[in-house]
């Protein structure tokens, strides 16, 4: 991890409606640094998390990312999307494609790399999380698990310099949750810069370098984890974990 | 009903006139129909206007009016419609070329006035496909373009294939109009021509007639129950 910011959100607000779901939100993110944010629904994570690749439009404030401040539309902003990869609670893998071809798209048609270079690396991205021998089936014959990391596989076939997470393991069947954390855990060790909204406490206690807990839309309290979970300072934090933790 | 056979090829002509027309206007309200519909999803603002404005209109007037317009007001403006005299294809279609404009007039309005629907039909597919297969497409850099082209569309063409058939079914039966609107001898019309001209029993000719339609429009529709029960059995 360096002191380089890689995402920077300085003064963010977003209403939808009446509804103030990103209030004056300040975050910085460093190069190669994993942050989890955690908080009750409805706090405004997944916004916060969708709007870093401005899948949700911000009203005002502005967001950073690698020293240039996101582009409104078009070409630009789909150029730094290819730089941002993004995990979907719901997977959203292609559904009319094999689970190779899902891999292999982004780098062919947005990056107009040659086939045969893709193909290789989407084979390695796909036997690091476990799936090579399933290349050619479609998402629907994949258990939830495995659409997962096909998806992280994807996002990762861009070479992204960050990973965005938006609940990743929620939809998930129990037993298949560990096999996607220990995915992201080995992301994380390998220094990938990662946003990642989640409920895993368990994820967030051994795998964050910070823990950013946000409420009604602002950002409560941020911290190490285990300084987090042992002495959290706001009572809407302590409330929370109690909540979460007593279980 | 012996007017069905000595008559045969006035039948057969009225039938071919009307077949041509409907090729031509199918193709070009497809086109111009997704044309519009790319407008009506873009995420240029403008554009989605433009779109949403020519369904409001095309949809919502009487095909006659829009006829009215194309045989009326195009000569008015001083157009013979020659754009559509198209070469090699105006060689096949042979009313294309012609000097009487009004083959082109009337082919000109049924193609306005179905692309508004075929334009629906395609967004209504497009509307199936789950917002989560464009925004992973959109996080990935894909642009609208590639998104359209490589994530969307394939996917939505299932779900439009039925709903677009029904309205070329309805363009044919609509075309019955143009016989009123200076087109000569079309199926619709040979009616005209058998009963008031040559004296022809009217249930006999409008037999004929409707076996002529039915021609065109039943094979279309059991084509579409057969895509539609494959489609039922691939999504079990």
């Amino acid at each position: 991890m360096s002191d380089e910011a890689l995402i920077v959100l300085d003064e963010v607000n977003k209403w939808f409606g009446p509804l103030h779901v990103l209030d004056d939100v300040n975050l910085s993110v460093a190069k190669g640094e994993v942050v989890v944010v955690i908080g009750p629904s409805g706090s405004g994570k997944s916004t916060l998390c969708r709007a870093i690749n401005r899948l949700e439009p911000i009203n005002t404030g502005t967001i950073t990312f690698d020293g240039r401040p996101l582009p409104a539309e078009g070409r630009p902003l789909a150029k730094l999307r290819s730089e941002v990869g993004m995990v979907f609670q719901s997977f959203n893998l292609f559904a009319h494609k094999t689970i190779l071809q899902n891999v292999m798209l982004g780098p062919v048609k947005v990056r107009k790399e040659k086939s045969a270079i893709v193909r290789e690396r989407a084979m390695s991205l796909l036997d690091r999380v476990g799936i090579a021998n399933q290349a050619d089936k479609y998402p629907a014959q994949l258990s939830g698990g495995q659409q997962q990391r096909v998806a992280i596989a994807r996002a990762l076939a861009m070479q992204p310099k960050a990973m965005l997470f938006d609940e990743p393991t929620s939809a998930l069947d129990p037993e298949m949750v560990g096999e996607v954390l220990e995915v992201m855990t080995s992301l994380a060790r390998d220094g990938m810069t990662m946003v990642v909204v989640t409920h895993e406490m368990g994820f967030a206690r051994h795998a964050a370098n910070r823990v950013v807990f946000m409420a009604d839309g602002q950002l409560v309290e941020q911290a190490p984890p285990e300084e987090f979970f042992t002495n959290p300072r706001s009572e809407r934090a302590k409330d929370f974990l109690s909540k979460i933790l007593t279980h | 009903m012996n007017v069905l056979i000595d008559k045969f090829d006035v039948f057969a002509g009225g039938f071919w006139l009307t077949f041509q027309i409907c090729i031509l206007a199918a193709i070009g309200a497809l086109i111009l129909g997704a044309v519009v519909a790319v407008l009506r999803i873009s995420p240029v603002p403008p554009l989605r206007a433009l779109g949403t404005a020519y369904v409001t209109v095309f949809r919502n007037m009487p095909l006659t009016v829009v006829m009215f317009f194309a045989a009326f007001g195009l000569p008015a403006l001083g157009s013979n419609a020659n754009f559509l005299r198209i070469p090699v294809i105006d060689a096949i279609f042979t009313r294309l070329g012609t000097d009487l404009p009004y083959f082109r007039f009337a082919l000109i309005a049924l193609i306005l006035y179905t692309a508004a629907f075929v334009c629906e039909a395609l967004r209504s597919g497009v509307n199936a496909v789950s917002p989560g297969q464009a925004e992973a497409a959109r996080s990935l850099g894909l642009t609208f373009g590639q998104n359209l082209r490589y994530v969307v569309l394939p996917q939505s063409w299932k779900a439009s294939i039925v709903p677009l058939g029904s309205v070329i079914i309805a363009m044919i039966k609509n075309s019955a109009l143009i016989g009123f609107f200076g087109v000569v001898g079309d199926l619709s019309s040979t009616a005209d021509q058998l009963t008031g001209a040559e004296g022809y029993a009217f249930i006999p000719v409008a037999i004929g007639i409707s076996i002529g339609y039915l021609i065109m429009t039943v094979p279309l529709g059991a084509l579409l129950d057969r895509i539609e029960r494959r489609q039922a059995v691939a999504a079990r």
